[in-house]
């Protein structure tokens, strides 16, 4: 007695498979959806703001006019936050990691730290400019200015290089450890001849990263007021400042058409930066991984 | 020549001093370090609460949760938050309705059904997708995807949430196809293999071996993706419009608590106005939420996370 | 593990009568006991290290042989559930008093690893890691210290040419006798070996060999190794571990040929293991 009609399970073989050839094409399909967006939306910027993209863009001040316009203060002033930002944020971030990986013992201090880090990374980042306005802009008084705007920053990606650089530190084999150890050195002399420098492309690729997602933040610098009318190159972390995205902002919500095209350029500007940022950050990780 | 390298090292031991010292200071930098994470965050909550409390002295909390009309300016200012809840809400849905099926599906091409050499150039993308500013969105959503529904809805008004929250869902994609595949990576082959060997299909493979075993990571990036749609500030406020409306029609501008905020802090609220306090309500209504999404997620990855 | 007839072949191979009376030891370790949380890996171990000889350690898989030998210099320390009772004493010390500094034991006790593990830095500069970490900065001196621990290592001649190349660039046996001449570079009484040619071609395994019978005249050597014949051909003393516990110390010509201990017997005729 067959319990199973093989006739039956032949016919229905074929439906199943025909079924799964489809939905592969369907799941292909959706996967192709995210792609065409981004060729869309380049396609759309590119063409826009590429012709109106000159040296004269570039160092120009804002203006009134759009065919005068440029994005001199908005550059200068992304570097002079990114100028703060990076060494604060890289100091934090790499000290937490090396603290949680190397010194802190396994109790509920660190697990809160843990965690602590974790629900940090998830807080929206115009919360983070609630705190700097609060915080950096009245409480300490710096005003609205570079140095505000890059400690807000260095707050909101310091979680993100921490997750980088505990990661660059775990994949330092064991092995590595012991021969320092076995020698006589130190915990300090081990973590800073042996593990700092095998785990620096590692953190350095988080950093970059990390960085390329604060020049790209507008909410946290418009939230502790950055301005968007800039006619002056800052002069020191004491100044008010404008950055890039904040100048692209504004463009945007300006009803005329040609300011429009003139955020289409900084768009242009904006995404070369990352793109070159993130090659370099690929470029390091690709350069220094799999050497164990 | 012989150098006697154990009297040099004798020597050098006698003045360690400095040694001992870094020793003890290094890991008490770090800890420092650390520490000012812990004081974001006691920092974050501070702020939101000190400033919330200040304006819960001024509008009662119950009208704050309860009341449909947000109008903040002028003489008679109304601090219903629902409105922005509403609006927060409406672009979720839309953001999800979009983002849940394309990352998922995304999900589960790349990791059941793609060849090596396609998810190769496929991963990169995303990864840019990921990294595009959200202003650049906001942009994209105003001047592109705006103009193009309205060629079919004719009515549509520039600011309207339809066009907001279908680009915050482009957005978030990319987050729920990554790490909803590292979770389906993760179930070992040997699952897949037993399936196969017993004539399963492909997808029959994928749809009830691996999801289902993948199931709590999936649904953390959902949570996540959800959390991050909650807190998207730029998309919204270039897109979305400031109209605090309560609706579910996604046809209407409206107004998300983050665009609330930015609109506030652009218009220069003078300081210590009952409208400068509202953002911190609103802030805070909003940490709520968030914290809410993550702590959710974190605990379903954690809870139901399969031991293979 | 080999299956071959170990005790027919056994020959005394190290050219140095082993001197009765020379019963000067370095380490001697007294009724020690270690567990990994819960399960306890060494069971009341009890011996003695000669001075200038060659000790090897030998047993199946999982006896707790590296488990030993990482105690002698406190790295199994490393894993964070470890606990200890017992004495271990070198040079009449008691390694964990807290009045001998852990720094100092192991800047006098060299170790060599299973796997090559140079660190991802220059061939100069892995020599020098020790000498530098222990404050010695002269170029001069350090140049000396590079040189003269190759040589002594076996490695000057393949590599004096390319020092400032990274030492990732060698091959695996050329990078244990890289390990060698770090561990060497600090002059130290004592070298550890956790199976250091497990991981090597027959050919670094011979070289290896007999480094360590030129380097047994300065110093004192403790070697695990899972391979008997390497056992039988390097070393003058051997202990047997299984599950934990010294089953049988001996002189490795005794132990070889004429074991005391039934399961010593089981084991080097290839009954188990």
């Amino acid at each position: 007695m067959n319990l199973i009609d093989k006739q039956l399970v032949q016919n229905k073989m074929n439906n199943r498979i025909i079924k799964s050839r489809i939905m592969r094409t369907v799941f292909f399909l959706a996967t192709s959806f995210g792609i065409a967006v981004l060729a869309v939306l380049l396609y759309r910027v590119f063409s826009q703001g590429l012709p109106y993209l000159d040296w004269q863009f570039l160092t120009n001040f804002a203006s009134r006019f759009p065919e005068e316009a440029g994005i001199k203060a908005a550059i200068f002033g992304t570097l002079w936050v990114m100028a703060v930002t990076a060494p604060v944020s890289i100091v934090l971030g790499v000290g937490t990691a090396i603290y949680l990986e190397e010194y802190a013992k396994e109790n509920k201090f660190t697990r809160f730290i843990r965690m602590n880090i974790s629900n940090l990374a998830g807080v929206p980042s115009v919360v983070f400019g609630l705190l700097g306005l609060t915080v950096f802009v009245r409480l300490l008084e710096m005003g609205r200015s570079v140095m505000a705007g890059g400690l807000t920053m260095s707050l909101l990606i310091m979680p993100i290089i921490v997750v980088a650089a505990q990661e660059a530190i775990r994949s330092i084999p064991q092995n590595q450890y012991e021969a320092s150890y076995a020698m006589g050195a130190t915990k300090w002399q081990t973590v800073r001849r042996v593990i700092l420098p095998a785990a620096i492309p590692g953190m350095l690729t988080g950093s970059i990263l990390a960085l390329s997602r604060a020049i790209g933040e507008t909410a946290p610098l418009l939230t502790i007021g950055a301005m968007s009318f800039v006619a002056y190159v800052p002069g020191s972390i004491r100044d008010s400042f404008t950055v890039l995205p904040i100048q692209i902002y504004n463009w945007t919500g300006r009803p005329q058409e040609e300011f429009h095209i003139i955020a289409s350029a900084g768009i242009i500007v904006l995404l070369v930066a990352l793109i070159l940022m993130n090659s370099i950050a690929v470029f390091i990780r690709n350069k220094f991984s799999k050497r164990y | 020549m012989a150098v006697n390298v154990k009297e040099l090292m004798k020597e050098k031991k006698s003045n360690r001093s400095l040694q001992t010292f870094t020793e003890k200071a290094a890991p008490a930098f770090f800890l420092v370090c650390s520490i000012v994470s812990i004081l974001a965050t006691i920092g974050i909550v501070l702020t939101l609460l000190i400033e919330t409390i200040t304006f819960f002295t001024r509008v009662p909390f119950m009208e704050f949760i309860t009341g449909t009309t947000w109008w903040p300016f002028g003489e008679n200012p109304s601090f219903g938050i629902l409105p922005l809840i509403s609006g927060t809400l409406l672009i979720t849905v839309i953001a999800m309705i979009v983002a849940i099926p394309f990352g998922l599906a995304s999900a589960i091409y790349l990791s059941e059904f793609a060849s090596e050499k396609v998810r190769k150039v496929v991963k990169p993308i995303l990864e840019i997708l990921a990294g595009i500013p959200t202003i650049v969105y906001g942009f994209f959503a105003l001047t592109f995807v705006t103009p193009l529904l309205q060629v079919f809805i004719s009515d549509l008004p520039i600011f309207n949430a339809l066009s907001a929250g279908g680009i915050v869902g482009v957005m978030i994609i990319p987050m729920i196809a990554s790490l909803s595949e590292d979770a389906m990576s993760s179930v070992p082959n040997s699952m897949r293999e037993g399936a196969l060997a017993m004539g399963s299909t492909r997808l029959e493979v994928a749809l009830k071996v691996v999801v289902p075993a993948a199931l709590s990571g999936i649904i953390s990036s959902f949570v996540l993706g959800i959390s991050r749609a909650i807190g998207e500030t730029m998309i919204v406020s270039v897109a979305a419009g400031s109209t605090p409306t309560l609706t579910l029609d996604v046809t209407e501008s409206i107004q998300t608590m983050t665009g609330y905020i930015v609109q506030v802090v652009l218009g220069d609220a003078s300081y210590g106005t009952t409208t400068y306090y509202s953002i911190y309500a609103v802030g805070m209504t909003l940490f709520l939420f968030t914290l809410l999404m993550n702590l959710l997620s974190q605990y379903i990855s954690r809870r139901f996370k399969e031991d293979y | 593990m080999t299956n071959a007839p170990e005790n027919k072949q056994v020959t005394i191979t190290n050219t140095i009568e082993p001197d009765k009376e020379d019963k000067k030891t370095i380490y001697s370790i007294d009724n020690f006991n270690l567990w990994y949380g819960d399960n306890q890996a060494l069971y009341d171990v009890q011996l003695d290290i000669p001075v200038n000889k060659v000790t090897a350690i030998i047993g199946p898989s999982g006896c707790g042989k590296s488990t030993f030998i990482k105690s002698l210099n406190r790295l199994v320390e490393l894993v964070p559930s470890v606990k200890m009772s017992g004495s271990i004493k070198y040079n009449d010390k008691e390694i964990f008093s807290p009045k001998f500094k852990v720094e100092d034991l192991r800047t006098s006790v060299g170790m060599v690893f299973q796997n090559p593990n140079p660190f991802p830095k220059s061939i100069y500069e892995n020599v020098v890691y020790g000498p530098k970490t222990h404050g010695i900065k002269k170029k001069k001196i350090l140049d000396e210290i590079v040189e003269k621990s190759l040589k002594e290592a076996a490695l000057w001649d393949e590599v004096k040419d390319r020092l400032n190349e990274n030492a990732f660039g060698l091959s695996g046996g050329q990078q244990q006798r890289l390990c060698i001449a770090r561990c060497l570079a600090i002059e130290p009484e004592v070298i550890l070996m956790d199976e250091p040619t497990s991981a090597l071609d027959p050919i670094s395994t011979t070289r290896i060999e007999e480094l360590v019978q030129e380097l047994k005249k300065d110093y004192s050597i403790a070697i695990v190794t899972h391979n008997m014949q390497q056992a039988a051909r390097i070393s003058d003393r051997t202990a047997f571990f299984l599950n934990g516990e010294v089953i049988e110390y001996n002189d490795t010509d005794k132990l070889f040929s004429n074991p005391d201990d039934k399961r010593t017997e089981d084991y080097i005729t290839g009954r188990f293991g």
